[in-house]
């Protein structure tokens, strides 16, 4: 009989780097203090209280990540080297934290209706229970909780310096996800089906990337980028334990940010989850599926880029394509951004398939203008109500520029920025992208990301003219005001028009932030 | 060409601007405010209609009072610290590309600043008034306010690309203004047609600055006037050609010249101030601040010479037959930027009389513009000249700053007009050669039909006998009318001795375009022969106009009179040279687009919407087809990183 170990002696106990981490921890800590909220305080009080500590954590977690890119030379690994906080990380966190806010401005949004979140979300659709709680004025508080865990788990996402701990950050921010997207106020069962394909699909691409993982600790004998970096220079890249490992890992990346021939589960879920939620995930989730992808490229398999180049080429080429070509025939304007999202998905990797600074720069850049003009533009859509809820059909928005032009005239400069139309920042960002992939010698790029916009900007172009050229419809939706979302419509236009017309700042703090590159 | 060497041995003036202090340092007040003012009065809606006109004008002298400020402290500072460069902010800055967003405070800036928003202000009062009826003047005011912006971001950009997004904005301006009162088909046509024609020449100018891109790799004026000499001879005559077609379009010169007449259906302060004063004479400060590049290319300069005397006598020959007050005015106006073209075109001793005349006409044509709408005012917004007559006893204010600006233009002794033009037909004088000789006496000869056509319409308005239209009882206008004329007559009488005495203007101005050779001799003897002319062309006006009786219905005239009121057939020949041609090319690029272009576009708009139809099927819905795709997905992947290796 072997002899059996207690391990508690050999493990040492490792070193935190409070201080480095403190963003996180924050966030979820104050997720902790929601759940305690939901299990102390008295039903009337909960949705002040969680709203507090929601927007004082993200407040708080921006503050320190500012801190931290100002003060301490940023570029340290943390936690016994699982955690990277570098340059490039602090951006996308705080770029992360912003949109969580933006979004949290619409997640908390009750001028509306009650809740943009259903009463109860254990009560069967249509059912007499549903309607009592409907009545009793229920509102599900445990959703700026689950907010933050997930918010949370972005945060680490693209600060993972092993392939587990990503793992992790990708379950913690991913779980909460799921549940969310099943519970809109409206159309619940359109709701449910989008959460349960997400789930569903989810957990079958982080068997991909956990297949992978496994791989690729088979080939380099660590999970450590750094480590599997290491090894690939040293043993060349041959092997076939490393091929697969490298492909398996990237499916599960491609599919969190929604690239083809994985992108099938974002239209019907951004059409089904609840708007507030869906500009949370097209913003944040993609930012911080992006910043993952930018680190598993950029540190682990940096050396590998000749093999896995041409694999990312056709992807971003099919991405950019399928992204603009299906969005000509979506007659609903959220599936419409959700295919809008997945071609901006395929701009997003002509930046990282660049693997030099410029790329990295301008993938940042990138992020955050898109970040802000996604989250103003789903604001935009929750204002445009009819009497069932948002006002989803494209029909229904038919000249709305005559009668509401303000809203119009925003939602058009949003679709405009989309389009990347110069002096918006989707201009700045396409062209700044765009010249890191030429300078990387990727012109064929370039031109279909070129072509594609060209294709993409016939459809947002439909979009604005028919609200500004059609007659409005006798029973068109109303227009929903509310400072709350005023302010995210607002922050979202005005950051879009900031970065369109004096670029320069964003640029240089891009720049700079991607200047060291990512820590190993 | 002795003249050119010279010019090539003398070197222009060097460019090294200094960083702005002072009230300098926030010369972007100038743009800011009045564009501030634009964009409250646009959005605010009808809250502001009761003050709106009040806070447009507050902003436009806001603007003058900054201009002063940073004048004198220009006048403190010794003159190679003329020019100052106020940094705004890098435009875009990624690679080699990198522009710069900065404003350029010098000499010929500050004076068209000064012009601007001097003029600029005096316009918006008397609006106060001209306008008090309309329903619309916030509008008006509000766009008033944007072509000062636009017009300030196009006098004070240190680079091509500020200096075109101000042009730019001034046409959008024009535009708006000249279509203002929309519901008159003849104006929204105006409109239509200024914006056109000026398309014409902004094509110019846009394709100037992207030839000047390709060729010295930035746009900023320091860059490309400091390597302008390396640039090939036939570079740069292009580039000057297509500067000068850009001059044109704004400034109507021929053959871009038939916007203007029509552009007289915009309300009469936007004909003193856009379509008199300033915009017009953007083409002017184009070739002058693009000095550097003309003086490298004699061909270039030879054309905008020729440019600017056809256009002086054109235009002095419509404002001949002219009945409609505000159109010989026009006439008048395109005949004056010709002076100050031609002076443009002669080089360095001509710079300084072209914005010397510039800023003269300026005064004098604002003001007898003004005093044009004082009179319409008057008579029922009445602009037919055979309607007037004997207007001085009744509206005497407006008699004598109309009587000042007239005597200027026509350029009696010691008023502006005479400084500045005799300056100008000297220069073409001094030119030397054949050329010389030429341009000189067409400028004299168009210095006496200046003479007839200003008298004409002075004695057809102000003198004779009554000829008003029954229900007209002509007044005075009121005080806030009036004394911007005042104002503005006073400019006229001394701007031009202000300027010219003792070469205060040319000193002032060296710097930008540097020192003229000589001192200028005030009194030569063409000085006598341009005085004769214009007291032929005031006495031939007396005989015709003031001795016999003015039918009040138009004669039928002769050939060469219906020559002139049909615009010199400019229409027609816009007509048969462009718009029939482009009418049939029209056709048939219609033609070929409907058979081939629209058949490829079509079927590539059908393939695509076809292929969006096709693979959106895909998209089953079926989470199991979904999982199936990744599937799929998955195996590429894994076999595309195979696949490169072997």
């Amino acid at each position: 009989m072997t002899p059996v170990y207690m391990a508690a002696g050999d493990i040492p106990t490792p070193h935190i780097e409070y201080g480095r981490l403190a963003p996180v921890l924050i966030v979820l800590g104050a997720a902790c203090v929601g759940v305690l909220v939901e299990a102390l305080a008295p039903r009337a009080q909960r949705y002040g209280l969680q709203v507090l500590v929601s927007v004082v954590g993200l407040v708080a977690a921006f503050a320190w990540t500012i801190a931290l890119g100002i003060g301490d030379q940023p570029h340290h690994v943390a936690a016994m080297g699982a955690v990277g906080v570098d340059g490039p990380t602090l951006f996308i966190q705080g770029t992360i934290l912003v949109l969580a806010l933006m979004s949290m401005l619409l997640i908390a949004e009750r001028r509306h209706e009650d809740s943009p979140f259903t009463a109860q979300a254990s009560t069967v659709p249509g059912s007499p229970e549903e309607r009592e709680s409907l009545v009793a004025g229920l509102v599900q508080t445990e959703i700026y909780p689950l907010v933050l865990f997930a918010v949370g788990g972005m945060l680490i996402f693209p600060a993972a310096n092993d392939l587990l701990t990503m793992f992790v950050a990708l379950e913690v921010m991913s779980l909460p996800l799921y549940l969310l997207c099943g519970l809109a106020r409206r159309r619940r069962l359109l709701s449910q089906e989008a959460a349960v394909k997400y789930f569903l699909l989810g957990a079958f691409s982080s068997a991909f990337f956990l297949y992978g993982t496994a791989m690729l600790y088979g080939f380099a004998g660590s999970v450590r980028l750094s480590e599997i970096a290491a090894a690939i220079s040293k043993q060349g890249g041959d092997e076939p334990l490393l091929l697969a490992g490298v492909a398996l890992l990237s499916v599960g990346l491609l599919f969190k940010m929604g690239a083809a021939p994985f992108q099938a589960w974002k239209p019907d879920v951004y059409q089904g989850a609840p708007t507030a939620l869906t500009a949370l995930m097209a913003s944040c989730t993609l930012v911080a599926a992006v910043g993952g992808v930018l680190r598993v490229f950029y540190v682990g398999l940096e050396t590998l880029r000749w093999d896995w180049r041409p694999m990312m080429w056709a992807v971003a080429i099919l991405t950019m394509l399928v992204g603009a070509i299906v969005a000509i025939t979506q007659t609903d304007v959220k599936r419409m951004l959700a295919y809008s999202s997945i071609a901006h998905g395929g701009f997003l990797l002509t930046g990282v398939i660049a693997t030099n600074k410029a790329g990295l720069s301008s993938t940042l850049f990138y992020l955050a203008a898109y970040g802000f003009t996604t989250v103003g533009a789903f604001a935009v859509i929750t204002m445009v109500r009819d009497a069932g809820g948002e006002a989803g059909h494209l029909s229904r928005w038919a000249g709305l520029g005559k009668r509401q032009p303000l809203v119009a005239g925003t939602f058009a400069f949003f679709l405009l920025a989309f389009a990347g139309i110069p002096l918006t920042s989707g201009f700045t960002g396409k062209f700044a992208v765009f010249q890191a992939a030429m300078a990387g010698g990727a012109m064929p790029l370039v031109i279909v990301g070129v072509v594609s916009s060209a294709i993409a900007a016939f459809f947002y172009v439909r979009v604005i003219v028919l609200m500004f050229f059609s007659e409005p419809l006798a029973d068109g939706p109303t227009v929903s005001f509310s400072p709350a979302t005023a302010t995210a419509v607002a922050v979202g236009a005005f950051v879009t028009l900031v970065l369109g017309v004096i670029p320069a700042p964003a640029l240089h703090l891009a720049q700079s932030a991607a200047n060291q590159l990512f820590v190993r | 060409m002795t003249t050119m060497n010279a010019v090539l041995a003398a070197g222009g003036p060097e460019l090294h601007p200094q960083a702005a202090e002072g009230v300098q340092s926030v010369a972007w007040l100038l743009i800011a405010l009045p564009l501030a003012g634009a964009a409250i009065l646009l959005l605010s809606g009808r809250r502001t209609n009761k003050w709106g006109h009040l806070l447009g004008t507050a902003m436009s002298l806001g603007a003058f009072v900054v201009g002063l400020l940073a004048f004198f402290q220009m006048l403190g500072q010794d003159a190679e610290g003329r020019s100052r460069l106020v940094h705004l902010f890098p435009f875009i800055s990624a690679g080699s590309l990198k522009v710069d967003m900065n404003l350029l405070v010098d000499p010929l800036s500050i004076s068209f600043v000064l012009l601007i928003t001097g003029v600029g202000s005096l316009i918006h009062i008397y609006s106060i008034g001209y306008m008090s009826h309309d329903p619309d003047r916030r509008r008006f005011f509000a766009y008033l306010n944007l072509f000062v912006a636009a017009m300030l971001l196009l006098v004070l950009a240190d680079n091509y690309v500020g200096l075109y997004i101000g042009w730019e904005g001034v046409g959008l301006a024009s535009y708006l203004l000249i279509g203002f009162w929309q519901y008159k088909p003849s104006a929204a046509t105006a409109a239509k047609k200024a914006f056109i024609v000026n398309r014409v020449g902004d094509f110019g100018l846009s394709v100037a600055i992207m030839v000047m891109f390709a060729t010295f790799g930035s746009l900023s004026y320091q860059d490309v006037f400091g390597q302008a000499s390396q640039a090939s001879q036939g570079t740069i005559t292009a580039i000057g050609l297509l500067l000068l077609l850009g001059a044109c379009g704004k400034s109507a010169q021929l053959p871009l010249q038939s916007w203007l007449l029509d552009a007289m259906e915009g309300p009469t302060p936007v004909s003193a101030l856009i379509h008199a004063a300033t915009m017009v004479t953007a083409g002017v400060y184009l070739i002058v601040r693009s000095h550097a590049i003309f003086e490298l290319s004699p061909d270039a300069q030879l054309l905008v010479t020729i440019v600017g005397v056809a256009t002086l006598l054109a235009g002095a020959i419509i404002g001949c037959a002219k009945d409609d007050i505000k159109k010989a005015l026009a006439g008048s106006t395109m005949s004056q930027i010709g002076y100050m073209v031609l002076a443009a075109g002669l080089g360095r001793p001509g710079y300084v009389f072209a914005i010397a005349h510039l800023i003269a006409h300026g005064f004098f044509k604002a003001g007898m513009f003004l005093g044009a709408g004082s009179v319409m005012h008057a008579m029922n917004d009445d602009v037919n000249m055979r309607k007037y007559g004997g207007l001085r006893k009744v509206m005497p204010i407006t008699f004598a700053t109309f009587g000042l600006g007239y005597l200027a233009i026509i350029g009696f002794p010691g008023l502006s007009g005479w400084w500045t033009k005799d300056g100008i037909i000297d220069a073409a004088f001094e030119k030397g050669g054949t050329s010389g000789q030429i341009l000189g006496w067409l400028a004299l000869i168009g210095a006496g039909i200046t003479a007839y056509y200003m008298s004409r319409l002075m004695f057809m308005t102000f003198f004779g006998e009554p000829r008003w239209d029954e229900d007209v009882h002509p007044h005075e206008s009121p005080k806030v009318m009036t004394v911007p004329l005042i104002l503005l007559a006073i400019g006229s009488v001394a701007g031009g001795a202000f300027l010219i005495l003792g070469d205060r203007f040319a000193k002032f101005l060296a710097p930008v375009v540097g020192e003229p050779e000589a001192a200028h001799k005030l009194v030569t003897p063409y000085t006598a022969i341009v005085f004769a002319l214009m007291v032929v062309g005031v006495g031939l006006a007396y005989v015709q106009y003031l001795r016999r009786p003015v039918p009040r219905t138009a004669p039928a005239g002769n050939p060469a009179v219906t020559f002139a009121r049909k615009d010199l057939y400019g229409d027609a020949l816009n007509e048969s040279l462009l718009m029939r041609p482009g009418q049939w090319l029209t056709r048939l690029t219609v033609y070929f687009d409907n058979r081939g272009v629209d058949g490829l576009v079509n079927g590539l708009a059908a393939f695509i919407g076809g292929t969006s139809g096709r693979v959106r099927r895909v998209q089953t819905g079926f989470v199991r087809s979904y999982a199936l795709s990744m599937f799929v997905g998955a195996a590429l992947v894994v076999g595309a990183l195979f696949l490169v290796r072997i």
